[in-house]
């Protein structure tokens, strides 16, 4: 028998908020929940959940609506970049 | 009684290679031309365009592709295949990594030939050597018979559970590659018999789900993996006599393990070559044999693992010996050479050469390799370029 290199550990366990500069945090009163950010997220660290009542209208505050998880977010701020609403900032971590 | 051969015709090596292949019963194939590579894989294509072969073919953009497109087929559990030479072994070079640390029995045929600048297409073995760290193992054929004989060997040793290291399989360009000679095509039923279809424990399966490519730290496991590589490739040393003395056994053939020796046992001087130099080596030492000089030759078959022991042994009886190596290893002596002296050293201490020829495929003669007999005989310890030219 040999070593192969395989895991089975789900990368779940392994959180990478620490590898976080820069936190990206996304104004809902704005978004308009077009996911673009969802889309371009390289790491998947953008999940899609249910209506919120932060949206700036009703009809909005019923879509599904873009929610950043800041355990795997590596702050690299493509989504940020890529917002055509400018609605996600970006601001150094403080260390507390 | 199965004839061991179903019939015996006149092809080159790289048709003879791409038969191996075809009787290994490869189902994935995937590569990139380069010369003198390609008419193995072209053969390969128009056998499964003809329906003679039950495989699928991938064509791709450049040989890191080729090498990554053949890692994920062989890690579905399919066997997998594919050839190069030259500039796309080198552009391989990541890849070959992958394939070896993610432990799949990958068998890959490299033609041998040199590395540019400036651009040549001849044999040169500068390439494989180029690769000796990568995990591989590495045969060097002398004849086509043997470089069709070596893939199905190949795959036979590789996929060994305690061996799980992916194969290169060696033919120095044109001498082999495009000169036909005749080969004895092997009886598919007793292949099916020695060769059993690929299973491959760790392989993707969305039914049993795992990551592949993850990273590791340095307190995982990342030092053992590359440890265990190495017990491996020691473990391999015995699966590489089994498994040849049981095709020879089969086959009829008489294949040396990782050396085959000539005239070894009553010899005073020692040859030591890789791939077809030995052919020529040999028809020296027989020639200088009836001069009255007592030389032998040892061919070194398998580079990895390296034959230290075999050679070693051979060596004890001998006054002094030479290695001929076709490659080049800038800033030190011939690779073959580091590699027999440091297995030597402390245990024998005879004088020992090293014999640079045929970079670029420049002929190496048989009055070349008489030359190098001489040279040997005197006892010396240097290092010597044979039949190169004073450039102005």
């Amino acid at each position: 028998m040999v070593l192969v290199p395989v895991s089975t550990v789900s990368t779940r366990n392994h959180p990478t908020d620490s590898w976080r500069i820069q936190r990206p945090t996304i104004q809902y009163d704005k978004c308009i929940r077009c996911m673009i950010c969802w889309k371009y997220c390289p790491d998947n660290a953008i999940n899609i959940e249910n209506g919120d009542e932060r949206a700036p209208n009703d009809r909005v505050a019923k879509m599904e609506y873009p929610v950043i998880d800041y355990n795997f977010c590596k702050g690299c701020g493509i989504c940020a970049n890529e917002c055509p609403e400018k609605c996600i900032d970006m601001e150094f971590e403080v260390i507390e | 009684m199965k004839s061991v051969s179903e019939f015996r015709t006149i092809m080159t090596g790289n048709d003879a290679v791409a038969y191996g292949a075809k009787l290994a019963r490869v189902k994935f194939i995937s590569a990139y031309p380069i010369t003198p590579q390609t008419t193995i894989v072209e053969k390969l294509a128009s056998m499964i365009a003809n329906d003679e072969l039950d495989a699928k073919y991938v064509e791709v953009e450049s040989e890191h592709s080729a090498l990554a497109a053949v890692f994920a087929s062989e890690l579905t559990g399919v066997r997998s295949y594919t050839a190069t030479s030259s500039h796309g072994l080198l552009y391989m070079h990541e890849m070959l990594h992958w394939v070896a640390g993610q432990r799949l029995p990958i068998v890959m045929s490299v033609v041998n030939r040199a590395i540019g600048p400036p651009w040549n297409i001849w044999a040169d073995q500068s390439d494989t050597i180029n690769q000796r760290d990568t995990g591989w193992m590495q045969v060097y054929s002398e004849s086509n018979q043997e470089a069709m004989d070596t893939i199905i060997m190949g795959y036979k040793i590789a996929e060994n559970a305690d061996v799980m290291l992916p194969l290169m399989s060696m033919e120095d360009a044109f001498i082999l590659s495009h000169t036909s000679e005749p080969v004895s095509m092997r009886n598919q039923d007793l292949i099916n018999e020695y060769l059993p279809d690929l299973d491959l424990k760790f392989r993707i399966d969305p039914e049993n789900p795992m990551g592949y490519g993850s990273y590791d730290t340095p307190d995982g496991s990342f030092m053992e993996l590359k440890k265990d590589m190495v017990d491996s490739m020691g473990k391999a040393r015995k699966v590489i006599m089994q498994e040849t003395e049981k095709f020879n056994e089969i086959f009829e053939t008489n294949y040396g393990g990782l050396v085959e020796r000539y005239r070894m046992d009553d010899a005073d001087y020692a040859i030591i070559a890789m791939g077809t130099v030995a052919s020529t080596a040999r028809f020296v030492v027989d020639k200088l044999r009836g001069k009255g000089m007592n030389v032998g030759l040892i061919r070194i078959r398998y580079f990895r693992p390296f034959p230290y022991d075999e050679i070693l042994a051979d060596l004890k009886n001998v006054k002094s010996a030479g290695i001929i190596d076709r490659s080049v290893s800038f800033g030190y002596a011939g690779a073959t050479y580091s590699e027999v002296v440091s297995g030597l050293y402390g245990r024998i201490n005879i004088p020992v050469s090293s014999f640079i020829t045929g970079i670029g495929g420049r002929d190496v003669r048989s009055e070349d390799i008489e030359n190098i007999a001489e040279t040997i005989r005197k006892g010396s310890n240097g290092t010597y370029w044979i039949n190169v030219k004073r450039v102005i």
